[in-house]
């Protein structure tokens, strides 16, 4: 049954590859509002999905792309571990295939790792339908270049990926969330002050005037960061901590858009107007903004950063941060060596590919 | 480990050549061509290959590298790039018709930021100088490999270097933020950022562990974590290196991820405790060292709790250091295991396999029968926590007979590992070492995606040529050697 799947999957590759004609990856589509709009024939991979293997011994779990997120959360809670990063829903219907393609992390980025970082190994069809595999499922490789980290983020353009193999980490036996009164600019600072010192967080949010700090690991650990930070603790915290993944908190409602900019920790207040949520240990600024795509590219550019228009509404603005021309000629032929017809997600990225 | 033992004649014209355009911008003491000055560069840490390249190339900033990027480009001149030349997979091997690119006098570190934690560096910075200018702020750079008082920073980033503490703080890929690299057109590109993510690709990852084959790296932003407030080892020795290996599996089940967890057998134990006095119990089949840190109360609790794990897991002997002075010496012990192993032998032959940790017991019975069958001690020193497996074949390299028997039975040690669902390195990378091995673990259609991504960043093929991915009709010729190795002996395939 999988294999028939792989092969109709190869085969539509190879004949729209053949016809010149593009095709859009369809996941669980929680992800479909992420990066720029594709025209083309849908190819749906939700069907090839289960958990192929998982050895919580060998802190391993491989499964096919269509495998809904929850599913795979749900096998490695059942045996105390959890995806380190945290990644997003964003709504029910969440693939790894989309997870990956995305390569969104959630809270715990800042202190885990990003999703890439936990990508052990991928296997996927490239343009051209070929079956292929990289990484494996070892927690250190480096055989050849590292595709599997490539693809991770990619948005289906270098390749549908079928199968992956994730790092698992072992559930914090104790978590624990305060939280005090604090301007951003105030938050930001004690955020950077924080991650400066030996301290088991495992995620910071600032929004409205409220700071929330995340700590994990040994009971006795948090216990004794929590006497060190101090502040009042929060009651109903993995729902809060949830919201602020999925974007299911009231910041994120409204119809101004919404911006993603990532930059340095310590970036200082941004010029812009509209209201943000502050994450990741200052590293990342959500804002709900109409200010101009340029002033806010200018505003992240300036911290060496970039920014993202995550949920857009009506507008041809490219979602991305446009790239130096030289990164866009190398974007460019990375992606002539894994589609060289151009039918996977095309322009969904950059416009141009 | 065929060492060419016909060297390449200079072309004396071309060398003339490319030394007259590097002289056009730089100082005539940085530009090396006489014999007994590019000797020196003959060979990394792999010394059973040599090479004398037609130049070496010194560049003082990140501007000369590119100019000489550009004059091997106009001329169609291969370049090699090198760090600090501790390497163990040949990848820094000159060409006797190419530039070996210096970068060791690069080793400015730019600048350290205690309020985001980032150091900006030059490649030619030696692994273990961040961690000590970083100190004063209460920060350290995590991955720690064995050789980091010695290894560059650009060699790490080339290699994706490992370290005995990144089954917890990760691998170098996991603690780089930015890149500078020059391509081989002389342009400079940044990668990553001053963020956590960078727009586009992900080519921050692609670059890192790419062997020089992609570009130069001419500047590194690093990440800085604070110093854990308390770090404590463990040391349990086993009768049998299998109830280790499942002492290990014990570790994770139990939810811990140690900030270390490294084992040697009894060979490599032999082998490190009279040379360091580490206090290593030299009886035993196998050791254990696991460690935990974070704050004072984490590490109490772990350490308690990993100790009860030993206990139940079989350990005949399981300690605890008592202060920091023992806790580095039970260290010493691990990081100096290459050179002590060195010691027993002439030469000895690293590999660097990765293999699922519950096929320990079954792989180290597979090298036990193998030092027979090739008539070799082999040492075994094993990131335990990860499955990242060194052994350490001894052999003399003056008789040709045991060099190539070290050669096959590293091969055959490779080969068990790709077997057992493992790779052929896990951090010291292809090079030229493993390129033969390349063709086990990839079918042509993966190598031809290397291939192509490599034409993307490197069109001409200038840089590193011939390492790290083979070609597919070198896989063809070693595909029918490896059909004919059960009933005709290998024959000596020349490298180059
Ligand atoms: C005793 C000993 C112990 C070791 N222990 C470990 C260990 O624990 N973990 C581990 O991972 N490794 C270990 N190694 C291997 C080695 O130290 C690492 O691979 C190291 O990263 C190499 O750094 P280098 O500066 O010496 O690089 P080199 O050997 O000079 O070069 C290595 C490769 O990187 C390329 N390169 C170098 N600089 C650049 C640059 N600026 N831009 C692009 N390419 C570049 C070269 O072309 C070459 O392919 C050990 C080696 C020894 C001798």
């Amino acid at each position: 049954m999988a294999d028939a799947l792989v092969q109709q999957f190869a085969d539509t590759i190879r004949a729209a590859a053949d016809a010149k004609r593009p095709l859009r990856i369809c996941g669980g589509g929680s992800k479909s509002f992420y990066g720029n709009p594709v025209t083309g024939e849908d190819l749906q991979v939700t069907a090839y999905r289960g958990i192929v293997s998982y050895e919580p011994t060998e802190l391993v779990i491989t499964a096919r792309a269509g495998t809904p997120l929850a599913e795979i959360e749900t096998a490695m809670r059942e045996r105390g571990q959890m995806l380190g990063f945290e990644p997003p829903h964003f709504g029910g219907g969440a693939t790894l295939g989309g997870c990956i393609a995305a390569g969104l992390s959630g809270p715990r980025r800042a202190s885990a790792g990003s999703v890439r970082d936990f990508v052990l190994g991928v296997r996927l069809l490239d343009g051209r339908g070929t079956d292929l595999a990289f990484g494996g499922q070892v927690m250190k490789n480096v055989a050849g270049y590292d595709v599997s980290r490539l693809i991770t983020g990619s948005l289906g353009t270098l390749g549908v990926i079928l199968e992956v193999s994730l790092k698992a980490l072992p559930l914090p036996p104790a978590e624990l969330t305060l939280c005090r009164e604090q301007s951003r600019s105030d938050a930001i600072a004690t955020m950077n002050a924080w991650a400066g010192q030996p301290l088991p967080i495992t995620g910071t949010c600032h929004v409205q005037k409220r700071l929330y700090v995340r700590l994990a690991g040994a009971a006795s650990a948090v216990k004794a960061a929590a006497n060190k930070i101090g502040g009042e603790e929060v009651g109903n915290a993995a729902e809060f901590w949830r919201n602020v993944r999925d974007q299911q908190d009231v910041f994120f409602s409204g119809v101004r858009p919404t911006w993603r900019i990532s930059l340095q920790s310590t970036a200082a207040e941004l010029d812009l107007s509209g209201p943000q949520l502050v994450e990741w240990g200052g590293a990342l600024r959500w804002l709900k903004s109409d200010d101009d795509a340029m002033s806010v590219r200018e505003a992240a550019r300036k911290a060496d950063g970039h920014a993202t228009l995550f949920r857009r509404g009506a507008t041809d603005i490219n979602a991305f941060h446009p790239l130096p021309e030289a990164m866009m000629r190398l974007h460019r032929r990375v992606k002539q060596a894994m589609d060289p017809v151009g039918i996977l997600n095309p322009g969904r990225m950059y416009s141009e590919w | 480990m065929n060492a060419p033992v016909h060297a390449i004649p200079v072309d004396y014209e071309r060398q003339r050549a490319v030394c007259a355009a590097l002289r056009a911008f730089m100082p005539e003491h940085s530009v090396l061509f006489e014999r007994e000055d590019v000797t020196p560069y003959e060979c990394d840490g792999l010394t059973a290959y040599r090479q004398v390249p037609m130049v070496v190339a010194l560049p003082d900033n990140e501007e000369q590298v590119c100019a000489i990027l550009e004059v091997c480009h106009a001329l169609q001149v291969p370049v090699v790039a090198r760090g600090a030349g501790t390497g163990l997979s040949g990848g820094a091997l000159p060409m006797g018709n190419g530039v070996l690119l210096s970068l060791s006098k690069l080793m400015k570190i730019i600048a350290i930021d205690k309020e985001s934690r980032t150091a900006r560096v030059q490649p030619g910075v030696r692994n273990l100088a961040i961690s000590e200018a970083a100190a004063p702020f209460g920060l350290y750079y995590a991955p720690d490999p064995s050789s980091q008082i010695a290894c560059s920073i650009g060699g790490n980033v080339a290699e994706n270097s490992g370290g005995v503490h990144c089954l917890k703080y990760g691998l170098t890929v996991h603690n780089i933020l930015k890149l500078r690299v020059a391509t081989i057109e002389g342009d400079i590109i940044e990668l990553g950022g001053g963020g956590l993510d960078a727009a586009g690709y992900d080519l921050l990852a692609l670059m890192t562990g790419s062997e020089g084959l992609l570009g130069v790296v001419t500047e590194i932003t690093v990440k800085l974590l604070p110093r854990p407030e308390s770090a404590q080892v463990v040391l349990a020795a086993f009768d049998d290196v299998g109830a280790a290996g499942q002492a290990v599996a014990n570790v994770i089940a139990a939810g811990i991820i140690p900030a270390g967890m490294e084992m040697m057998d009894q060979a490599a134990t032999l082998a490190v405790e009279p040379f360091v006095n580490a206090g290593y119990p030299t009886d035993a089949a196998g050791i254990l060292l696991v460690e935990s840190d974070g704050t004072h109360e984490e590490v109490a609790d772990e350490i308690r709790r990993i100790e009860d794990i030993m206990t139940q897991s079989g350990a005949h002997i399981v300690r605890s250091s008592q202060d920091e002075s023992e806790r580095l010496k039970l260290w010493a012990g691990r990081k100096a295991a290459f050179p002590a192993v060195g010691r027993l032998s002439p030469d000895y032959y690293c590999m660097d396999g990765t293999i699922p940790r519950k096929r320990l017991a079954e792989v180290l019975r597979g090298i036990a029968a193998m030092e027979k069958k090739y008539d070799l001690r082999c040492a075994n020193v094993f990131h335990a926590g990860d499955g990242n497996l060194h052994p350490l074949i001894l052999y003399d390299a003056n008789d040709a007979d045991q060099l190539k028997r070290a050669e096959d039975f590293g091969a055959e040690i490779l080969k068990l590992c790709v077997d057992v669902g493992g790779t052929i390195t896990g951090e010291h990378g292809v090079g030229v070492e493993k390129i033969d091995s390349m063709c086990m673990q990839f079918k042509s259609a993966e190598l031809e995606i290397f291939h192509a991504l490599k034409h993307a960043f490197d069109e001409p093929g200038l840089l590193n040529p011939g390492k790290a991915v083979p070609t597919l009709h070198r896989c063809a010729e070693f595909g029918r050697m490896h059909v004919h190795a059960g009933t005709e002996k290998f024959p000596d395939i020349p490298r180059f």
